[in-house]
């Protein structure tokens, strides 16, 4: 069977690439999505950490 | 401790009483829910005529017909019971086959004829290779060819497409 | 660190023991997910036979079903949280509701899409009213509605609660969707695979089918569980910002 043909799928190439395309896609973006927004929250809560210690300290000190 | 149980209850009430709710509505609304009908409904209960409605049912095996040079085809579809005409001008969807479970959009006229404006092809939830297929169909054939024999009512065996 | 500050992690106490869970748990998920698809649509793609009547185009059930089996488990899943949330006021629930929803919106539109890809070929048409599949789109509008509601609402605990409300009042459509092809004439059929009557169909058509919906289902907990660990840093940056405050003014 070559390649073409696995890719006409009798005629219903359109249908079958277009669901399992559209799904594989859908999946990236949410994976790459979740991803960001963990990343994002995290750096944020790690630079506000380290600024309200930093306040701290200088609050002890002062 | 008392809070926590009250909300638990007032959120099981809501629950069932929606769902009761629900059931009655989707109750009340059987008739419109009825996505089409079957064609010993359509001649028992008279539905009404020049609306547009949907019947569903199998096309009879060896009533399919093409009118000549045009797109208009005939068929009778059956529920085993009772077979109405159908006449549809258009394309007909890749499952459309004699013996192939159909419904079909359109209107009833008085003379009887459904005359449809659109008709969808209802497949089964079985699937197999056309080999398996096949061996089923002539396993089918030779019971209905036995009882043929037993009732002695020959008539001629439909050869498949 | 201050005093303040720690009762105030406390707070979060199993959220902390989540979050490393999780740290393990997704990577393993995420690997397993991608392993049985693979397979999965190796058997479903190369190993099955075509179908009698359909052809390859049945070939979009290995993606419709599991789509579609997920976009309810999800939502009952989103449910049994909810109620959780409001009854026992777990935060931990509520974070769990909070980040099925939108996996589960996106398995059920991907269920719609398939199914109308799947219905041009096969049925003739791309949409159709029935039973089927106007329950599957009300789902869809319940999950966007969830969402929606949580967003909409500036109090997050106010937001929970309504959108939790919404969820366990939308439960009811989740039985319609799955006997809508008994209790009525659909033109979707009925379901392949049931466990009294087994599965109608071959076995390598089943093993294709089985393996993407497991994966599917792992792929689902990494996902969840990624958001989730986004949503407890989230929420614990607000809760750090207002101690702050509370903090400051009192100095």
């Amino acid at each position: 069977m070559g390649i073409a043909e696995f890719l006409h799928m009798g005629g219903h190439g359109f249908y079958i690439w277009g669901s399992y395309g559209t799904a594989l896609f859908l999946v990236i973006v949410e994976v790459f999505f979740v991803s960001k927004r963990r990343k994002k929250a995290k750096e944020e809560l790690e630079q506000m950490e380290a600024e309200f210690s930093r306040v701290d300290n200088q609050g002890i000190n002062g | 401790m008392k809070a926590r149980s009250k909300r638990l209850v007032l959120i099981g009430v809501i629950i069932v009483a929606f769902g009761a709710a629900v059931m009655l509505v989707l109750n009340a609304f059987q008739e419109n829910l009825v996505f089409f009908h079957t064609p010993t409904e359509v001649k028992a209960r008279e539905v009404a005529y020049d609306r547009q409605i949907r019947i569903g049912g199998l096309v009879e095996k060896g009533t399919f017909k093409r009118e000549e040079e045009t797109t208009t085809v005939t068929f009778n579809v059956t529920d085993g019971e009772s077979s109405i005409l159908v006449s549809y001008t258009g394309i007909l969807p890749d499952l459309f086959r004699e013996g192939q479970g159909i419904v079909a959009e359109g209107k009833l006229l008085t003379s009887g004829v459904f005359v449809a404006s659109h008709v969808f092809a209802k497949h089964d939830e079985t699937y197999m290779p056309p080999e398996a297929a096949e061996a089923l169909k002539r396993a089918e054939e030779k019971a209905e060819a036995t009882v043929q024999q037993a009732t002695t009512k020959p008539t001629i065996v439909e050869k498949g497409e | 660190m201050s005093a303040t500050r720690r009762i105030h992690w406390m707070k979060y106490a199993s959220a902390s023991n989540f979050y490393p869970l999780a740290n393990r748990l997704v990577p393993l998920f995420m690997g397993l997910a991608i392993a049985l698809a693979v397979i999965g649509l190796y058997i479903g793609f190369f190993v099955a036979p075509v179908d009698y009547q359909q052809g390859n185009s049945y070939r979009i059930m290995f993606l419709h079903v599991p789509a579609a089996w997920m976009s309810m488990f999800i939502y009952l899943l989103l449910a049994m949280y909810a109620i959780i949330s409001l009854v026992w006021r777990v935060k931990m629930a509520d974070i769990m509701a909070y980040s099925l929803a939108p996996t589960g919106a996106m398995f059920t539109f991907i269920a719609l899409l398939t199914g109308a890809l799947w219905g041009r070929p096969t049925w003739g048409t791309y949409w159709i009213w029935d039973a089927r599949l106007t329950s599957e789109l009300l789902l869809l509008f319940l999950y966007l509605g969830y969402m929606g509601l949580y967003s909409a609402i500036p109090d997050r605990q106010r937001a929970s609660r309504a959108a939790s409300f919404l969820a366990i009042v939308g439960v009811v459509n989740v039985p319609i969707i799955y006997f809508s092809v008994v209790w009525w004439n659909t033109l979707h059929q009925g379901s392949s695979f049931s466990v009294s009557e087994g599965a109608s169909m071959t076995s390598d058509m089943l093993s294709a089918l089985l393996l993407m919906a497991f994966a599917c289902w792992a792929y689902t907990i990494a996902v969840v569980l990624r958001r989730a660990q986004a949503v407890i840093l989230e929420r614990k940056k607000v809760a750090l910002w207002a101690s702050q405050i509370s903090k400051n003014k009192e100095a």
